[in-house]
């Protein structure tokens, strides 16, 4: 789950982390208070999760009540490629000498949090990557021992951060560590990670990701959301714990687990179709999450024939069979369905299937055969 | 022979009284699996048709003799129930639970990785088939027959798939190993392609792999270096679109996006075929081994 600027500054703030004052508003009213309560010079800045805010508008600086009701009223509301602002973060100015950056990411291959650490702040960290390598400080820490002081020494005096600051740096790092670990995040990218001129360390900008398994436990950060990045569809879906992205064909497809899912939309895109979807309705679904996802497939008024291709391991293919059954029953789909199922229990819901007799719905015995039908039937 | 389950299974089941673990355990049983005990805190004393339960894996080791575990908890106790198993001294634990949180997971990987003394297969992984000699996990047995190719796959639904893609062929397995699809799974691709290369049943090696992360990339240097067997691979997701990017600093970590193209032509350039679906796989396995 990516986190909006202001949500992980929030979730920052909460861990010791310092970054300017500020509040979220979601009205011009809400958003001129926050200004006046804040003071003058204030920054008015969307919140969207996008690159390029500041190029596009998005980021306003402000001197006064009247500049904060003009920007806010011309930020909030406006599309920043494809996104549109529901929200702006009102902060303080801050007086920056430096921009650095600094991140924590959950290195997946070195199977350890990896702190990256740089002067060049500010910038297209990805450019700075490319073309000098060098001027990126690299170290990675072992999850068992956690982040020690000279940790913070070694990535500041090999960034070559100002000396005043050596110290500083290191006890922010320290705290991004800490709140990357307590909060499970898979990410935490701060860019730029400013000093200002009264030589304070403040976190200027947050990206912060965290782990969807580990919400369980982080109940404030589960009830977090982005209303400006939801599409109705995936909204549905995860409202009913379902894995769906939205494509831009016209083939619904439904599948248990992720692999076999996207090596099914391979196959139809082979096969000359055209997927609408992905959707992983998961191990060992029952009935319910069958029906809920033949629901959400349709809601799509794209979708011209859906294919499901079961290979049950943990799923039983006889819950996949009474999940489609109910659904028939409850929602009376229009299209044509290609059903394919294997696996745990497949001959007891080929048999339900076939006795329930259900209005266009064809089987097929293999995912390659299912994936020419489907794609025939939705031309 | 096989690789890592087999007739010297003795399988301990944590997790074995929930409505799925018993339902998998008394199939794996049914298979010939030699399922010697089952651990539910609270629960010792009992039996599920006949497999007795123990309160801590420690006895089931010690009463039952149990070398190989099955974890089959919840996520947020499936964690804590591998810690116990390798305190257990069991050599090698399938942990078959989906959604365990990443951070646990990285702590489970060096702690099992500095001890040295069990493997650890998955979390969120299908289990191990050695067909002939023994399930452990939720593979479904029935598609699968005793034979000289060794399946390794991070995704645990698409293992059967091409499984079957290749039993129509007419091609049995030696063993089929679930890696699993997390981002910090206890084993990787290079771990069971070094046991299939020492293993004298198997012939070939299909490995099945995915898009995101570079654990393929780092597969098919391992295999242009080390295999004398012939591998032919596989990536689903080449129609999936691109991934939320985990900021910038991702790219710069793996040094590639992780792309099913990009993996494919990685493995391409150290010699390794591809099939672009399950069922090319299996007609590169037949054309590889001559049928």
């Amino acid at each position: 789950m990516d986190l909006l600027e202001y949500q992980g500054k929030e979730l920052l703030a909460r861990q010791g982390v310092p970054v300017p004052n500020g509040h979220a508003a979601k009205t011009v009213d809400e958003a001129v208070a926050a200004a006046e309560q804040i003071g003058y010079p204030c920054v008015v800045k969307a919140q969207v999760q996008i690159g390029g805010r500041g190029k596009a508008g998005g980021i306003k600086l402000a001197n006064n009540v009247e500049e904060a009701r003009e920007h806010s009223e011309a930020i909030l509301g406006m599309d920043i490629r494809g996104l549109t602002v529901h929200e702006v973060w009102v902060e303080e100015a801050s007086d920056i000498a430096s921009e650095y950056y600094a991140s924590i990411v959950f290195d997946r291959s070195a199977k350890a949090p990896l702190v990256l650490l740089s002067t060049k702040g500010g910038m297209d960290i990805e450019a700075v990557a490319d073309e000098d390598p060098d001027a990126i400080a690299r170290l990675h820490v072992d999850p068992l021992l956690g982040f020690q002081d000279f940790h913070g020494r070694r990535l500041a005096f090999d960034a070559g951060v100002d000396e005043d600051v050596v110290r500083p740096i290191g006890q922010m790092l320290a705290k991004l560590y800490g709140a990357f670990c307590d909060e499970e995040a898979m990410l935490i990218e701060v860019n730029p990670l400013i000093i200002t001129t009264d030589r304070q360390v403040k976190a200027l900008d947050a990206k912060v990701t965290l782990d969807n398994n580990a919400l369980f436990r982080h109940p404030e950060n589960a009830a977090l959301s982005d209303p400006s990045n939801e599409d109705p569809q995936e909204l549905m879906a995860k409202e009913r714990d379902l894995t769906y992205v939205k494509l831009d064909g016209d083939i619904g497809i439904l599948g248990n687990g992720a692999g076999l899912v996207m090596s099914t939309l391979d196959v139809v895109a082979q096969a000359g179709g055209s997927p609408a979807n992905f959707l992983d309705a998961g191990g060992g679904s029952k009935a319910e999450a069958i029906t809920a996802a033949v629901e959400v497939i349709l809601s799509d008024p794209k979708v011209k024939a859906v294919l499901f291709n079961i290979f049950g391991g943990i799923t039983r293919c006889d819950e996949v069979a009474k999940g489609l059954i109910e659904a028939f029953a409850q929602i009376k789909p229009t299209v044509p369905f290609v059903v394919r199922l294997d696996g745990t229990n497949d001959e007891a819901g080929r048999k339900l299937l076939a006795d329930a007799n259900l209005p266009n719905v064809h089987a097929e015995a293999t995912m390659l055969a299912a994936a020419e039908r489907v794609v025939e039937l939705a031309k | 022979m096989s690789v890592l389950v087999g007739t010297d299974t003795r399988l301990v089941v944590s997790g074995i009284t929930g409505r799925e673990g018993t339902f998998h355990t008394l199939n794996n049983r049914d298979y010939g699996t030699n399922v010697v005990a089952g651990v539910t805190p609270g629960k010792g004393g009992q039996d599920v048709e006949g497999i007795p339960v123990f309160n801590t894996l420690h006895e089931s080791v010690d009463k039952a003799g149990a070398n190989t575990a099955m974890i089959f908890v919840p996520p947020r106790f499936a964690a804590d129930s591998i810690l116990e198993a390798e305190d257990a001294g069991i050599e090698l634990i399938i942990a078959i639970t989906e959604g365990i949180p990443a951070h646990e997971e990285l702590r489970l990987y060096n702690h099992i990785k500095s001890r040295g003394t069990s493997r650890l297969i998955g979390p969120n992984c299908p289990g191990i088939l050695s067909p002939g000699k023994a399930n452990v996990g939720i593979i479904p047995a029935s598609f699968f027959s005793e034979g000289q190719v060794g399946v390794v796959s991070r995704s645990g639904t698409l293992t059967y798939q091409i499984g079957n893609e290749l039993a129509q062929k007419g091609f049995g397995n030696s063993s089929i190993v679930g890696i699993g699809g997390d981002p910090v799974p206890g084993s990787g691709f290079i771990d069971i392609i070094e046991l299939f290369e020492a293993d004298p049943q198997t012939e070939l090696i299909v490995m099945s792999g995915e898009i995101g992360g570079d654990s393929e990339e780092q597969a098919a240097e391992y295999i242009r270096d080390h295999v004398t067997k012939p591998v032919v691979g596989y990536i689903a997701g080449f129609t999936a679109p691109p991934g939320k990017q985990m900021g910038h600093a991702g790219a710069i970590v793996s040094g590639s996006q992780g792309t099913a193209v990009a993996k494919a032509e990685a493995m391409e350039a150290c010699g390794i075929r591809v099939g672009r679906t399950p069922t090319a796989v299996a007609e590169i396995v037949a054309e590889q081994l001559g049928a």
